[in-house]
């Protein structure tokens, strides 16, 4: 099976590195615990990644490292050429609930954004780009309405518009779609493929789920814990565009195998 | 296929019904157990004083008190001397609630926001809210005379706890999402407070203006009872002491009917301005 991380560059198949962290580790000065232990992960314009762990591994600390929200100890965290020293403008973050404000209607969430960084007046310009996007996701028709109208997909749906509104070069997406039902959830990571696809992102997604990881990812970046390490870097050569039905492979079901081992392992350490 | 089985058939295509129970008291529209509940007051109350069973200088007869209460009534109508000493109270409630609304929210904003407010103001204010405030109110007639001022103060002093709390309670009340979502969107300390932690905070507010408001009533009267005046506390302290209780129950009567609008005025911009959160007004209305 062809999963050492030398062969990440094959895949993708194109252009340089959108975000590049190198030897990254991170101990929290507090009590000295080491969360992150010399962690390097590139990420290739347009690909698709994922990391996955058990609990403790790391993988929330890489994020946060990732979203500029906490510096790391050591290492480098460079984003299209710049070191990351704190949010950016290009680095585009969802989490596992929707975190829309209830005062807001859909389309003033999504141009939320747009309102912190450039005022108001940007804000109300940017609402044509918006109803384009939730034309994008499937949410037309739902601009005006309160956010507590909105199921928990469709509220995530509203949420992807939010991130995307900016278009930032690099999508950090934190278990997006873990509160949601099973079925919702696995319409939405076709959808979510489907939007990453059509707006060519850069994604990276944290998640628990294998199958998740496996039928989203170009790249799994497998962590294991204490400290927080990489343990291997999966490449997933499925046909693009993937669909549901590939869960059935054999191939699907070695990948979700190989995985499981090595998270395993690393839990036996 | 045994006997069972065949006789069971007829029973299967049954329609399914079922009555749920449901107790005699919980099906009396809320109307008619109201007035139910009056009633059952009214009645008691006649009975204690025609039969005897209380003094009529404590406890006048209801017939009485209507009579005052439509005396009161026209009085207050009327534009007469009631009416200017209501006038009074009523604008030292308001002008009490306006200070203690404006206080409040700037002290709970320092305290729900810096750590310094948090660390150094907030336990001097837990000290002076357990005082029994009531007791500052000759203070307050020494410093602020025998006018308005003294009164406006201690309604103040009283309703301005309540939002404090309720204002620093709202500002703590944004989740950790929210907070790492300002964060990744490069929001200043100042757009994270009025866009976000404010705007989520308000249902707690309310609810410290809605204390407040009880509480500014309370203030302004027992101002008018300690420190004298010309207010509405004043005409109800002057009935008690000539023994006019029908003239006392009215007056209260009529007091509380401000209280209610005070606090009803405050229920109503709730519901205009926290319109997206239901549990905010579930129990206050209706």
């Amino acid at each position: 099976m062809p999963l050492s991380a030398a062969a990440a560059d094959a895949s993708a198949g194109n252009s340089a590195p959108v975000y590049e962290l190198t030897n990254v580790g991170k101990t929290y000065a507090r009590n000295l615990v080491i969360a992150l232990e010399d962690v390097s992960v590139t990420l290739h314009r347009g690909s698709f990644s994922s990391v996955i762990g058990s609990s403790g591994c790391g993988k929330s600390t890489l994020l946060k490292i990732m979203a500029g929200l906490i510096p790391p100890s050591t290492g480098r965290v460079v984003l299209q050429d710049q070191p990351v020293t704190g949010p950016r403008r290009d680095i585009g973050m969802m989490f596992q609930q929707a975190t829309l404000f209830p005062w807001r209607t859909t389309v003033e969430n999504i141009v939320l954004p747009i309102e912190i960084r450039d005022g108001r007046a940007a804000a109300v310009k940017a609402k044509d780009r918006a109803h384009e996007l939730l034309d994008v996701v499937g949410l037309k028709g739902f601009e005006d309405v309160y956010p507590n109208e909105l199921s928990g997909g469709m509220a995530q749906r509203a949420a992807i518009c939010r991130m995307l509104i900016t278009e930032p070069a690099v999508l950090l997406l934190d278990e997006p779609f873990s509160a949601l039902d099973e079925l919702s959830r696995d319409m939405m990571n076709m959808e979510l493929q489907r939007i990453c696809a059509e707006q060519h992102a850069t994604a990276f997604l944290v998640t628990h789920s294998i199958a998740e990881a496996v039928i989203l990812s170009d790249h799994i970046y497998v962590m294991k814990p204490r400290p927080g390490r990489l343990a291997e870097v999966v490449t997933v050569d499925l046909p693009r565009p993937r669909t549901l039905d590939m869960i059935t492979t054999p191939k699907f079901g070695s990948l979700v195998d190989y995985i499981r081992g090595l998270l395993d392992k690393g839990e036996a350490l | 296929m045994s006997e069972a089985d065949t006789k069971a058939i007829p029973n299967s295509m049954q329609e399914t019904v079922w009555v749920e129970e449901v107790s005699f008291l919980d099906r009396v529209p809320r109307s008619v157990s109201m007035t139910f509940v009056f009633a059952v007051f009214l009645g008691l109350w006649q009975l204690s004083t025609s039969l005897g069973l209380v003094s009529p200088i404590i406890l006048p007869t209801p017939g009485e008190t209507f009579k005052d209460l439509v005396f009161v009534g026209k009085n207050l109508l009327s534009g007469d001397y009631m009416l200017l000493a209501l006038w009074i109270t009523v604008k030292e409630v308001i002008y009490g609630f306006a200070l203690a609304i404006v206080i409040g929210f700037s002290l709970g904003v320092l305290v729900g926001e810096t750590a310094f407010g948090e660390r150094a103001i907030m336990p001097y204010l837990v000290a002076i809210d357990t005082m029994p405030k009531v007791a500052f109110a000759p203070l307050f007639v020494a410093w602020l005379g025998f006018g308005i001022e003294s009164k406006v103060a201690l309604a103040a002093f009283i309703a301005t706890f309540p939002i404090v709390v309720g204002t620093a309670a709202g500002l703590h009340a944004a989740d950790e999402n929210s907070r790492m979502l300002f964060k990744t969107m490069g929001a200043s300390r100042m757009q994270t407070l009025i866009k976000m932690k404010l705007p989520m905070g308000l249902p707690q507010m309310f609810t410290g203006l809605k204390i407040g408001a009880v509480g500014v009533m309370a203030g302004a009267i027992t101002g008018e009872f300690l420190g004298g005046g010309k207010g509405f506390g004043e005409l109800i302290r002057v009935a008690a002491s000539q023994l006019n209780t029908p003239r006392v129950f009215s007056l209260i009567l009529y007091l509380s009917l401000f209280g209610l609008a005070l606090y009803a005025l405050v229920t109503w911009t709730q519901r205009r301005v926290v319109f997206w959160h239901k549990a905010s007004f579930v129990g206050n209305d209706e």
